[in-house]
């Protein structure tokens, strides 16, 4: 067999869609068809619906369906994170269950990590997984669930093993969502919004077969879930976006994608809207005040600092080399800007800044940002956390002592605040 | 603005080529060797503050004076981004000699000035390393900008004479060469401006060293009465080349400042893991690992806005005169800021004289305020972007 080359990869991608890409088809339809193909995912392995193709070719078949408007494989929302793990973790059940329908968009799936008592230290989870008759039986809670209302089916995170240290006890879950020991919540954030759930377990069940890995080695899956989330996902970037293009196969896609986005549509408030600082300093005249003026000049500083230090890291990583600091200090520098433009914000709204929908100039965008922020500094690991790492993985200073990872898992103080 | 910046996106250069990381640690093994903190704290103990002996040798074994300087003037012919390179390694350094004042300031207002013979009489020299040059623009005022100068230049003869006083000029009782900027006699604002070359000896000019704050930045005043001044380039064409050099050395200051900062940031790192206390290194306490994270944050920045300025200065971008004062600005903050942290991690020990953390934080004081504060570069920001 010859090497694949962009030009062989690209000429039989576009031979294939050429003879079946059809705007007519449904979408489900097509993307049965395209899965069937391995053309929807060329670097998977030929044996679960790709081509076994080395990554770098992805972008040549991309730019193939671009060109003819060929919708892709379902990408939008956590099911590329489900797909991610269980091709890695998975046994062939689970490839063989899954696989596809993430792949076709016919399945929602949500990430049952987080806890009431267990955020940052998301290896402290509480929720039980205890095995029954051949079954395993879930007891607890999660939280800050993006899409659990819809979603098919979700990735849990469980203790089934407290007797050992906390990260040997946990094993990892493909959850049923659409069963009676499942409730789903919503969960109002102080910016009005519900964007995210709370889910319940009382006494849920699923199949023997949907444990991932091993009973106790859920932390190592767990961690190739979240590898994916950062990576793919500085600010869920596996939104996608929606083409503009017309006809009923497209106005499925949109709609798909568009649920998927409906969580974050106060995203670019909780960044800070620097791009409205300007706009706003002279609609108000603010901007002719010097102490206004110096805060803007701070703001637009920092955000261009921002930007420019991603692209040295982008910069370096296109030349192959190894990845310098200014590569770790994204999320942190992120914090910065949007605390930055909250406060810049105030200053250019002054006493408007105490109102909110069509009471506020801008019709309640600035109190959405006031009332956002907060959340950049939290949310996908703290600012404490990001500086932990900073120091520990970037400058080698001595890791936190631990009391906790010695011991029993029993034995290890908990929450008693919920 | 979002058209700029996806233009700035193939207009600005984010990495270095390997060449120029070849030269940057060529120099800064260079610089360890020549410029060790007891070499700083005896130069800057000098009214001079530098020495021509290891001056000549810097210029002799790495050609420095002359690297963004044209070849056909004897110069590297190299550009603001090597140049760049330099002053972030001399600032890490903290090199004692007359090279902002030089390289920076005199020979790049001769390359923006001169005509084509003045640079080709003016340039040479400097380059080799044999004549130490200055721009002396501010006056008492301490005003950074062209308008406000009131020395004036009046013609006499074939030649001009000089008279007034300027101040806080770089290595000024030391230079050989002084490029002065004057204006004509009853001129106002950017109008009636002129630059002007005399030798450091020239009759009717009385120099004094100013006491300095930052040993390691020598300042001096300098008393013009009727001295014989040589016109450089146009007569009354003076502002527009005085304040591209101007800008160019802002962009140049900040380049130096992100490397004092990051040799502060590493030696506070360093000293965090060493110093014990409570039994444990006090790096491992958080509220060092977080200081020392934000420290991180700051100065990486910085950096970017420093390398962002060279690379504007490089291509003579038309947005240098917002880049440059930004990165002036953006490095001035993190360069004190590190500064501050790196005394308090260092704790009693660091408000010492015998500890070094206080040389590099009066550089970092004097940056400040040298070519204009943050809060003044904040401002003609906003304006070149049309804000």
């Amino acid at each position: 067999m010859t090497e694949p080359t962009d030009a062989s990869v690209r000429a039989e991608a576009r031979a294939w869609l050429e003879a079946n890409w059809n705007p007519e088809l449904g979408l489900v339809e097509w993307r049965t068809r395209l899965v069937d193909s391995g053309w929807g995912m060329p670097s998977w392995p030929a044996q679960w619906h790709g081509k076994g193709l080395p990554a770098g070719f992805d972008a040549v078949v991309a730019e193939e369906m671009r060109r003819l408007g060929a919708v892709s494989v379902a990408r939008s929302g956590v099911r590329g994170l489900a797909a991610a793990t269980l091709l890695e973790h998975g046994g062939d059940f689970h490839k063989e269950k899954f696989l596809r329908r993430i792949l076709t968009g016919e399945d929602n799936w949500c990430q049952l990590f987080s806890e009431p008592g267990s955020g940052s230290d998301l290896a402290g989870a509480l929720t039980r997984a205890e095995f029954n008759d051949g079954r395993w039986v879930f007891n607890g809670q999660k939280v800050w669930t993006t899409s659990a209302h819809h979603a098919d089916w979700g990735l849990l995170l469980a203790r089934t093993d407290s007797n050992v240290p906390k990260h040997r006890g946990l094993s990892y879950f493909v959850l049923d969502m659409r069963q009676s020991g499942v409730e789903v919540h919503q969960l109002r954030q102080m910016n009005g919004h519900a964007s995210f759930n709370q889910v319940f377990f009382t006494d849920a069940e699923a199949p023997a077969e949907h444990l991932v890995g091993e009973v106790g080695g859920g932390w190592a899956v767990a961690t190739t879930t979240l590898m994916h989330e950062r990576r793919g996902a500085d600010g869920m970037r596996l939104w996608g976006s929606a083409s503009d293009l017309k006809g009923p196969i497209y106005d499925e896609e949109r709609a798909e994608i568009a649920t998927v986005n409906e969580p974050y549509k106060w995203y670019p408030q909780r960044a800070g809207r620097v791009d409205l600082v300007l706009e706003r300093a002279k609609a108000t005249g603010r901007i002719g005040d010097p102490v206004v003026r110096q805060e803007i000049a701070k703001l637009l500083t920092l955000s261009r600092t921002a930007e420019w230090t991603a692209r040295r890291a982008r910069a370096a990583q296109a030349l192959g080399r190894p990845p310098g600091p200014e590569g770790s200090l994204g999320k942190l520098a992120a914090s910065h800007v949007a605390r930055a433009a909250a406060r810049v914000h105030t200053l250019i709204a002054g006493a408007d800044a105490m109102l909110t929908g069509e009471d506020e100039p801008m019709g309640g965008v600035i109190a959405e940002i006031l009332i956002s922020v907060p959340a950049v500094s939290i949310a996908g690991g703290t600012d404490e956390i990001q500086r932990n790492i900073i120091a520990e993985r970037v400058l080698r200073m001595p890791k936190e002592p631990r009391s906790d990872d010695d011991r029993p898992f029993r034995d290890v103080p908990k929450n008693t605040l919920r | 603005m979002q058209r700029r910046r996806h233009q700035e996106e193939t207009r600005l250069q984010f990495s270095f080529t390997s060449e120029q990381e070849e030269f940057r640690s060529v120099l800064r093994r260079f610089l360890q060797e020549k410029s060790p903190p007891s070499v700083v704290r005896r130069l800057m103990e000098t009214e001079a503050g530098w020495e021509r002996g290891s001056w000549l040798e810097l210029n002799q074994q790495l050609g420095l004076t002359g690297v963004h300087i044209p070849e056909e003037y004897g110069g590297q012919g190299f550009g603001f981004i090597e140049l760049g390179i330099v002053l972030e390694e001399m600032g890490r350094a903290l090199l004692c000699a007359p090279y902002f004042s030089t390289t920076v300031l005199a020979a790049t207002a001769i390359m923006n000035a001169g005509s084509r013979a003045q640079q080709e009489a003016l340039l040479p020299p400097i380059a080799l390393g044999e004549v130490v040059a200055t721009l002396a623009f501010t006056e008492p005022d301490g005003c950074w900008d062209a308008s406000s100068i009131e020395t004036t230049g009046s013609p006499d003869g074939d030649k001009f004479r000089l008279d007034g006083v300027k101040s806080f000029v770089l290595d000024g009782h030391t230079a050989d060469l002084i490029v002065v900027a004057a204006r004509a006699p009853g001129s106002r604002g950017e109008d009636g401006l002129s630059l002007f070359t005399i030798p450091g000896g020239a009759p009717g000019l009385t120099r004094r060293a100013l006491k300095v704050l930052d040993p390691t930045r020598k300042l001096a005043r300098l008393e013009f009465n009727g001295t014989p001044a040589t016109l450089l380039g146009e007569l009354g064409g003076g502002a527009g080349p005085l304040t591209k050099t101007l800008t160019q050395a802002a962009a140049c200051l900040a380049s130096e400042m992100v490397g004092g900062a990051e040799r502060l940031r590493v030696s506070a790192l360093d000293y965090a893991n060493l110093r014990m206390q409570f039994g444990r290194p006090i790096a491992s306490f958080q509220s060092m690992k977080h200081k020392q994270a934000d420290m991180l944050v700051d100065v990486e920045l910085a950096k970017s806005a420093a390398y962002a300025a060279a690379s504007a200065a490089a291509k003579d971008d038309p947005e240098l005169p917002a880049i440059a004062a930004l990165a002036k600005a953006c490095a001035a903050d993190a360069y004190l800021q590190t500064a501050i942290h790196t005394i308090q991690i260092h704790g009693g020990i660091g408000f010492t004289w015998d500890n070094d953390t206080h040389l590099w934080f009066k550089r970092a004081k004097s940056s400040e305020v040298f070519l204009g504060d943050p809060a003044w570069h904040r401002e003609r920001m906003l304006r070149a972007w049309g804000v």
